[in-house]
């Protein structure tokens, strides 16, 4: 028997991912069938909404942009001890600070892309600073202090963008960016058919995905940083110095999800509204627990979720099936990946057994073999 | 023959090891038989499958000559299996009566006042001495120790496990816990004890089942063996006691604390006006009864915690006031007392483990990247050389280790980076005769290549084998600083209690 297929199965995190999803669709699916629609083609005008044509596609890879952002900042987050809820406020700060600059700045389109991609980051990061400086010096836990943070960033917006900001026609939203200051590039439009909302957010997230996962494996700062989340007395005996790990984590996570307002406001929407708290910055939690926090799994659940929120509409306009679904898979996916432990359970005694069995079959062959 | 518990030919596996293998171990009624064997020999793993925690991947468990599965904790309770594990499972603000009745069946209310008087009548009985209304974080370890004896006792435990009980206890509990196994055994209770202490099998236990590796070696009737054998058995060669050490060379002062004083948790002072050298080539102990502000100390002079006056010298460097890792540039090695919450992180492989000290500086990091094959190759000489037993080597996860591993494997990433100054805390706690041997042996070959070391142990045994010169502290104040040769157990015991040796108090 080769060595391979004897190598003992474990449950792992794509396993009980994989899980969740099933759990989630069978959920909507039972949903589907109590408002009498026919749960497979549901799913099918589902997915032919998000992924049906190239520009389909763009507009679902866009989407899934600043999900992948967001997810990422908040697995960052996790995977060093920290809970980012706030990643609404600071996509809202990235967002508002990269459109501010946008319009105030005349300089050629790409220097300008990547300035504002700065300006957001920056921005981003100011919002995790706070934080991250109120738990490290004042003790303040992080979820109560972000959820602050959020609502600044909403009334901020809420006041600055009439303020500064404003269109010709509505109150409530910010001027259109034109194109040649928003991330959209035209060879993107283009290699996607036209779809107005791709944009090299993308790019930069994939970067940012390629970049975190670099830091976390293979650097001293994200040898820090993980030493810090998972045993700050640990890493304070070892000499690290555990608030500065910390406000620099903050600061981090705050980034990425200001990258992902910038893909957002500048990218996808290009233009800002008032009264509204993305609610990116909470699917962004639901994208980091099923990618298992890390930075890999993160591009697969956020481009599942993208899939599910950009074909959501289709499916609704071909059946009596309401958007909603799409949100209730989201939910109770969200439900099983939280209590993921549940599955891992299920699967190790399932594992357990099989691997038994094998066991058993192998010595009988090995009896066999010695009889010979 | 009237066996209340056999577990016969049992057989579990967890990644990489093989913890039990084919181990057989039969408790007569009334007896006390201990199970003795080296860190990570399986002792708990056995334990843990009687209590129904783990399942065996092999074997059968027989009580009182009849088959039965244990399939969890409850399982083993209907059994009248009881354990005492080696971390207490108490809730701190709730009373004794409370931690007792919680989850049991019965309205938590109406019953409280009859089980407080059964949880009385029970403490009489065994002479425990608990009061059942006390609140568990106001009373001690020792204490507290009783209270898990109780919660057995309550749902009529017939057969009492306890896993290495002593750890956490002072020499006076420790004797109280042994007098409290006889009352039991008198009782007509089996017990099982797990330790690494051979005094403590001697004094109480009737048989012992040695264990070394997952493998059962021996059953010995404790009575006609002498200790040096069941140690032996125990490592597989014979184990020395004494600590074979010449005399000290000492050199250059090279910590030195002047007039130390420094808060303690209740912001109130831990130490007070602390003065001590400790020179190069020397072992300096520190002997003191738990809680006399020997935490403190250490954790000022390491970084831990603020130091409100007075001043900590290392090779003539003013550290006082630095952060930690320039203490450790300076010449700073420390084995931290709490391994699990300050020595390791335990979500960490052991390669991480090792050089969670030295990771931002070469060879281990070259422009912020980590040198992975260094990492690797600095990991496997620590394993090599303190014999750290783990399942998969540099990749186990530290939480994973057993606690006397999870120490060899702390020494080992102090010692190997040759500090002049090595501040050991309880260095051997928990640690079996083979490993204690091994952890002295580094200490004095630490000290004999011209380093200073500071040890701190509540055991004086360790203090009188290992040290040079031995510092009393008591109520946070040094009460003298004696040479080892010079004094004996008597009088830095009536030291230790606050009593002066120069009778001026
Ligand atoms: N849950 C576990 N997973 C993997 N290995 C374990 C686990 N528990 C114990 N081990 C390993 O099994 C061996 C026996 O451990 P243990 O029974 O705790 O030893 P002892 O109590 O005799 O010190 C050790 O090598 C330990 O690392
Ligand atoms: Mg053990």
């Amino acid at each position: 028997m080769s060595a391979k297929k004897n190598k003992e199965l474990k449950s792992n995190n794509f396993i009980i991912a994989i899980s969740a999803v099933v759990l989630g669709l069978i959920a909507g699916a039972i949903l589907i069938l109590i408002i009498g629609e026919n749960p497979f083609a549901s799913f099918r005008y589902l997915v032919r909404g998000a992924l049906m044509s190239v520009r389909r596609t763009g507009t679902t890879l866009a989407i899934t942009t600043t999900l992948m952002l967001v997810g990422l900042s908040i697995a960052f987050a996790f995977k060093t001890g920290l809970f980012n809820i706030g990643a609404s406020g600071q996509i809202l700060a990235g967002g508002l600070a990269a459109t501010t600059v946008a319009f105030a700045v005349d300089i050629p389109h790409v220097p300008l892309i990547f300035l504002i991609l700065l300006t957001g980051f920056i921005a981003g990061a100011i919002w995790g600073l706070i934080p991250g400086l109120l738990k490290a010096f004042f003790n303040v836990h992080e979820v109560v202090s972000t959820i602050m943070m959020n609502w600044i960033a909403y009334w901020v917006v809420f006041y600055f963008v009439p303020a500064f900001l404003k269109g010709p026609s509505l109150e409530t939203e910010s001027a259109g960016l034109p194109f040649e200051k928003t991330l959209r590039v035209s060879w993107l439009t283009e290699l996607f058919d036209g779809s107005n909302y791709i944009n090299v957010g993308l790019i930069v997230a994939i970067i940012a995905v390629i970049v975190i996962k670099f830091i976390m494996d293979k650097t001293t700062l994200g040898f820090e940083l993980k030493a810090v989340g998972y045993n700050r007395y640990g890493a304070e005996y070892a000499g690290i110095r555990v608030n500065r790990s910390v406000v620099l984590s903050m600061m981090i996570a705050g980034g990425l999800a200001g990258l992902a307002g910038v893909a957002y406001y500048c990218g996808y929407s290009g233009k800002i509204q008032i009264g509204i708290l993305p609610t990116q910055g909470f699917d962004g939690i639901a994208v980091a627990l099923l990618g298992a926090s890390s930075p890999v799994g993160v591009v697969f659940s956020s481009f599942f979720f993208g899939i599910l929120q950009a074909g959501k509409g289709f499916m609704s306009g071909n059946t009596l099936v309401p958007p909603e679904i799409a949100d209730t898979i989201i939910a109770v996916i969200i439900y099983f990946t939280a209590t993921s432990v549940m599955f891992k359970n299920f699967w190790d005694k399932r594992f357990k057994k099989i691997n038994e069995k094998r066991n058993i079959v192998q010595k009988d062959s090995n009896s066999i073999e010695e009889d010979n | 023959m009237d066996y209340s518990i056999e577990m016969l030919h049992i057989r579990k596996e967890f990644p990489g090891i093989v913890a039990n293998d084919d181990i057989s171990l039969q408790v007569k009624k009334g007896e006390i038989h201990a199970i003795l064997g080296e860190n990570g020999a399986g002792k708990s793993t056995l334990m843990s499958i009687l209590f129904g925690l783990y399942n065996a991947d092999k074997g059968e468990i027989k009580i009182n000559g009849k088959k039965v599965e244990i399939n969890n904790p409850n399982d083993a309770t209907a059994h009248k299996i009881g354990m005492v594990h080696q971390h207490f499972q108490l809730i701190d603000t709730y009373t004794v009566t409370e931690n007792i009745i919680l989850g049991k069946e019965g309205s938590f209310i109406l019953n409280k006042k009859d089980a407080s008087q059964k949880i009385k009548d029970l403490s009489d009985k065994y002479g425990l001495n608990i009061d059942p209304d006390s609140i568990i974080e106001d009373i001690t370890v020792g204490m507290q120790q009783r209270v898990e004896i109780l919660k057995m006792l309550y749902v009529d435990a017939d057969i009492l496990i306890f896993d290495e009980p002593t750890a956490v206890l002072t020499p006076q509990e420790i004797d109280d816990l042994l007098d409290i196994m006889k009352g039991l055994k008198k009782e007509g209770k089996s017990i099982i004890l797990i330790t690494h202490k051979l005094n403590e099998i001697k004094a109480v236990a009737d048989r012992c089942t040695v264990i070394r590796r997952g493998k059962m070696i021996d059953v010995v009737d404790v009575a006609s063996t002498t200790q040096s054998q069941m140690a032996s058995l125990m490592v597989g060669r014979p184990v020395n006691f004494k600590v074979d050490k010449s005399e000290a060379h000492p050199g250059e002062s090279i910590l030195e604390i002047k007039n130390l004083n420094v808060l303690n948790a209740k912001k109130i002072l831990g130490v007070k006006d602390f003065s001590l050298t400790v020179r190069a080539g020397e072992i300096v102990g520190i002997a003191g009864v738990d809680g006399n502000g020997q935490s403190e100390l250490i954790e000022a002079v390491t970084g831990l915690r603020k130091i409100e006056s007075g001043q900590v010298l290392i090779s003539s460097k003013d550290i006082t006031h630095v952060p930690i890792r320039e203490r450790n540039e300076a010449g700073l090695g420390h084995v931290p007392e709490d391994r699990q919450k300050r020595g390791l992180v335990l979500e960490y492989n052991l390669k991480d483990n090792f050089v969670i000290k030295d990771y931002y500086h070469s060879p281990f990091s070259k422009n912020g990247i980590l040198q992975q094959p260094v990492m690797k190759e600095y990991g496997q000489k620590i394993i090599d050389t303190f014999d750290v037993r783990s399942g998969e080597g540099l990749d186990s996860l530290a939480g994973k280790l057993s606690g006397g591993n999870q120490q060899k494997a702390i020494v080992g990433r102090e010692i190997i980076g040759n500090p002049k100054l090595l501040i050991v805390v309880q260095p051997t706690r928990g640690l079996d005769v083979g490993a204690i041997e091994f952890i002295h042996k580094q200490i004095v070959n630490h000290r004999d290549a011209g380093n200073a070391v500071l040890l701190i142990s509540f055991e004086l045994d360790e203090i009188f084998n290992l040290s040079d010169r031995i510092a009393v502290i008591s109520d946070g104040k040094l009460m003298d600083v004696v040479n080892t040769s010079d004094t004996d157990e008597r009088s830095v015991g009536l030291m230790m209690a606050g009593v002066s040796s120069k009778g001026d108090k």
